[in-house]
């Protein structure tokens, strides 16, 4: 374990620390024992931006499960770092603003900063990991951790609503993207980005290439809110603003940006994936944004708006991937878009999260984020407006924020798309350029209605719950760090060559020899810049006139969303399955048992006959004793004893003499271990017995019914013949020599022990016992909750435990 | 139960010490011998039922006031974090390893990093099944 291992972790082990920080620390905010944490791990994530600078890598290795290749390895290159840095520095701005949002008193600050640290440290752990299994670990963490803190006002129902809804499209996604991986492993035998990397010409002639492909696609699209899997982003707005500042602007939706960038010098070089990458991409860009525009609510504003940049960004990366096709890439033609998405990345990430915060504030002074009850804060909350105007004028693309030059180069991006000399993009290519700049007249409306209609217009303090005030300078200052970021960058582009530029070459293909970053504001009188003039102009007039234009989305059918098909969803599957569960559980535990005794014997018995495996050979058998002979007759009078007997307490005490007598046979055969467990298994179980015995039902009368009768005969019978057919054959056939001579050798040689059972538990099977006694401690506390609940609720006390 | 069985009691008082140092004896002889944190944890807990059946929960409770399901959660974190040391020393999770160490009044002692791991599972074993039916015994 090296520290970059201890930095991915370190947030899962300050995670343990923090209910106690928050139980004996009461007077402080539980935040600011977290906020040291991001801010420290982004300050080393800083270091290694002279590492990837000079195009060297830096790679760590702990063994995970060596035996099958799965190791926890880190690899830390420019793309990983970049993202790195996105996650520790927005966290701790995220983090540092959380402190004023939520507030001490009324929240429940523990398990929210638990979970978000556990998201922290996920995401993390996505971004830097080499290797595909334990990426999709922390992947479907993430998912989890998110669905957590979507849920965290849990007593809402929109939020549980919310939550599950990211949960179950962004889980379905990730077992599409475990899929994937298993077909990768299958083609090139390993688990390792890099070393699929450097098999892509096996991965790409493979037949199994394609369905890997849309399987890693259907991971990302879902992670990303592409359409038509956006419709989750919009629900997931229900968590607090500083969760969805930061997992559904900054970094959670963008590890679907991340896997399809980081699996791109795997897939890019098939036409599937520009087609299916720049495509989706392109519709979501549209959609979203035109989706954007009806939105009353300023965080669904923000969501759609979300959904349609990452539409942007995918887009760019598929246009990107046509760099892949040529061998030699005059001027970087195609690089150029990719160059713009992880720009745009950069941007994005500031922006918008920068504008959460401020509606986050809005939000918090007012008590509510509708535009229809908004309007005229501008005079009462002027930084929170001027924050909000550069975050939103960088959305729309305007100079001289970065939100422009990202802009500008993600038109130059899709005009050269149409250049592409392959797949008829001569024609079809104008599809791109045209949506790009038809979403972007919609950005335009989007973002400009978040500003105007907020803090402009008339002041209607009447429909507010709350006197609105400029919010307290803690929960100003990392919007205000991130706006100015938005600024700095717009004018200094060039500040971030040394982050660009190493991510450019972790994406791009090997066969791009050089990629130089050069941003510039102006670059003349060209396609791009009047395509922006159209965007301003036409935009404008749409944006002053959509109160007559904006009917047109009241055509839409409303029968036919995407989140009606999801909900119908829901409920047939929750329907179909509760019909099919009720025609087999009925609730009986003699019924289960019959079940799982027929399904044995039908599966074993059938089996065994039909291989041929049934073979009674008794030339081995040894000799019984007289005391194996006492002691067989013995269970087999308790087992006969224990049908006819009328009571259940002469049952129980005739159930313990067959355990009992069990455990003398091990004794017999020289298990000491395997009798003493018996015994005192078979002690201890017996005086449970006695002491649940008085909730126990009666003997039941249905139990005297011939045909219970009958169909318990039979499966008895069945159960022990199949048994002492399996222990006959066993013994007869043995095909292979007996394991227990490697463990004979190996148990004091290895391990230092001469009792091998007990080696066997806590060494070579250590793992199994490990999880036995998780589970088994998982069952005491539910079987605690669940009696101690029952009693306190039937007394009418208080719910909870009764001490 | 509110039976005030004097033999039952006098000889539990005395066999529960029996059992339990018993109890002690086989966890540690585990590695060599039959034993160990499970079949040790096991035993003690059938003194603790023993006792418990002797006399009345309340008066077991008070002289023995522990809350068994921390117990077991505690008995949990040994193993896991017994687990997490190895990798410290750059091995898998859950490697053991083991050695002679001259201890004073021992000797020269067998020591093995599976040993703190038993203790986790004796500590589960304990706490679960005092757990278990003491929350089956008590319910009406």
């Amino acid at each position: 374990m090296s520290l970059i291992h201890l930095v991915i972790l370190s947030p899962f082990l300050l995670a343990i620390l923090v209910p106690f920080a928050h139980k004996y620390f009461k007077s402080i905010h539980t935040g600011w024992f977290v906020f040291v944490l991001p801010l420290v791990l982004f300050i080393y994530f800083l270091q290694f931006l002279s590492t990837t600078m000079n195009g060297e890598t830096y790679t760590s290795t702990m063994k995970w499960i060596p035996s099958i290749g799965i190791d926890f390895v880190v690899y830390l290159d420019g793309l990983g770092l970049l993202f790195a840095l996105l996650i520790t520095g927005i966290g701790a701005l995220v983090v540092l603003y959380s402190i004023y949002y939520l507030s001490k008193e009324k929240e429940a600050l523990n398990t929210f900063y638990v979970y978000l640290l556990m998201f922290m440290g996920a995401m993390l752990g996505v971004v830097l990991s080499d290797n595909l299994l334990v990426m999709y670990s922390f992947w479907e963490l993430t998912s989890i951790s998110s669905f957590l803190l979507i849920s965290y006002w849990y007593h809402r129902e929109k939020s549980r609503y919310g939550a599950q809804k990211s949960m179950l499209i962004t889980v379905f996604g990730g077992l599409a993207m475990l899929a994937g991986i298993i077909l990768l492993y299958l083609m090139t035998g390993s688990f390792s980005i890099r070393e699929n990397i450097a098999n892509v010409d096996v991965i790409t002639s493979h037949e199994l290439f394609v369905p890997a492909l849309l399987l890693f696609l259907l991971g990302a699209f879902t992670k990303s809110a592409q359409f038509p899997f956006h419709i989750w982003l919009p629900d997931a707005m229900e968590a607090p603003t500083p969760v969805s500042a930061y997992l559904h602007s900054a970094t959670m939706v963008k590890a679907g940006i991340y896997l399809v960038a980081r699996m791109s010098p795997v897939f890019a070089g098939a036409p599937e994936w520009f087609w299916l990458v720049s495509g989706f991409g392109i519709v979501t860009l549209f959609w979203g944004s035109f989706s954007a525009v009806k939105q009353t609510d300023l965080k669904a504003i923000l969501a759609f708006s979300t959904v349609s940049q990452l539409g942007l960004i995918m887009s760019l990366l598929g246009i990107g991937s046509a760099a892949a096709h040529y061998d030699y890439i005059g001027e970087n033609a195609y690089t150029i878009a990719t160059l713009a998405a992880v720009f745009h990345l950069i941007n994005h990430a500031t922006f918008k999260g920068s504008l959460f915060m401020v509606v986050g504030i809005v939000d918090h002074e007012t008590g509510t984020r509708d535009i229809r009850k908004l309007g005229g804060l501008m005079n009462l909350m002027p930084i929170t407006f001027t924050l909000a105007i550069i975050g939103a004028f960088s959305m729309a693309g305007l100079p001289p924020f970065n939100g422009f030059l990202s802009k500008e180069m993600f038109f130059t991006g899709m005009l050269q798309a149409t250049e592409i000399s392959a797949w008829n993009m001569e024609t079809l290519g104008m599809i791109f350029p045209v949506l790009a700049w038809v979403a972007s007249v919609f950005t335009f409306i989007y973002s400009m209605v978040l500003v105007f209609k907020t803090f402009t217009g008339k002041y209607q303090p009447e429909k507010l719950d709350k006197k609105p005030h400029e919010a307290p300078i803690g929960m100003l200052i990392p919007p205000i760090i991130l706006a100015s970021l938005v600024v700095i960058f717009g004018f200094f582009p060039m500040l971030l060559k040394g982050v660009i530029e190493p991510a450019l070459y972790s994406i791009l293909p090997s066969n791009v020899l050089s990629v130089e970053v050069k941003i510039y504001h102006w670059h003349g009188f060209n396609t791009e810049l009047f395509m922006t003039i159209g965007v301003i102009l036409v935009g404008v007039l749409l944006y002053l006139t959509v109160a007559k234009w904006g009917k047109i989305y009241d055509w839409f059918p409303q029968r036919l969303t995407l989140n009606r098909l999801y909900d119908g969803g829901l409920v047939a599957l929750d329907r179909g399955s509760s019909a099919f569960t009720k025609s087999h559980m009925t609730g009986f535990i003699r019924d289960y048992l019959v079940m799982i005794f027929g399904f044995m014997i039908i599966l074993l018995g059938v089996l065994l006959f039909s291989t041929d495996a049934f073979n009674v050979n008794l030339t081995n058998v040894a000799p019984a004793g007289i005391y194996e002979v006492i002691l067989a007759l013995v269970m087999v009078i308790s087992a006969v004893t224990i049908l006819f007997v009328k009571s259940r307490l002469a049952a129980i005490i005739a159930l313990g003499a067959v355990g009992y007598s069990m455990s003398l046979f091990f004794v017999l055969f020289r298990a000491p271990d395997l009798a003493l467990t018996q015994l005192v298994i078979e002690t201890v179980s017996v005086a449970l017995f006695l002491l649940c015995f008085y909730h126990l039902p009666e003997l039941s009368k249905k139990m005297d019914r011939l045909r219970f009768k009958v169909t318990n005969f039979i499966i008895s019978l069945g159960v022990g013949l199949i048994v002492i057919f399996i222990g006959l054959s066993v013994n007869s056939s043995k095909l292979f020599e007996s394991i227990s001579s490697y463990f004979e050798a190996a148990s004091y040689k290895e391990a230092g022990g001469k009792n091998m059972v007990n080696v066997i538990l806590v060494d070579f099977r250590g793992f199994d016992t490990l999880f036995e006694i998780a589970v088994l401690t998982i069952a005491a506390f539910g079987i605690y909750a669940m009696i101690k609940l029952r009693l306190a609720d039937k007394k009418g006390g208080v719910k909870g435990e009764s001490k | 139960m509110k039976v005030n069985d004097l033999i039952l009691q006098t000889t539990t008082t005395l066999l529960t010490f029996i059992i339990l140092i018993f109890s002690v004896y086989l966890f540690f002889a585990g590695h060599y011998t039959p034993g160990g944190g499970f079949i040790g944890g096991l035993m003690t807990s059938a003194a603790l039922v023993l006792l418990l059946l002797a006399f009345d929960k309340k008066t077991v409770q008070k002289a023995l006031p522990f809350n068994y399901l921390s117990i077991a959660a505690v008995g949990l974190m040994i193993s896991i974090i017994t687990g997490v040391i190895a990798l410290f020393f750059d091995v898998p999770f859950l490697t053991h390893t083991f050695g002679y160490v001259e201890l004073p009044l021992l000797g020269e002692t067998a020591l093995t990093s599976t040993l703190p791991f038993d203790l986790g599972v004796y500590l589960v074993v304990v706490g679960i099944a005092m757990t278990i039916i003491q929350t089956i015994g008590e319910s009406e």
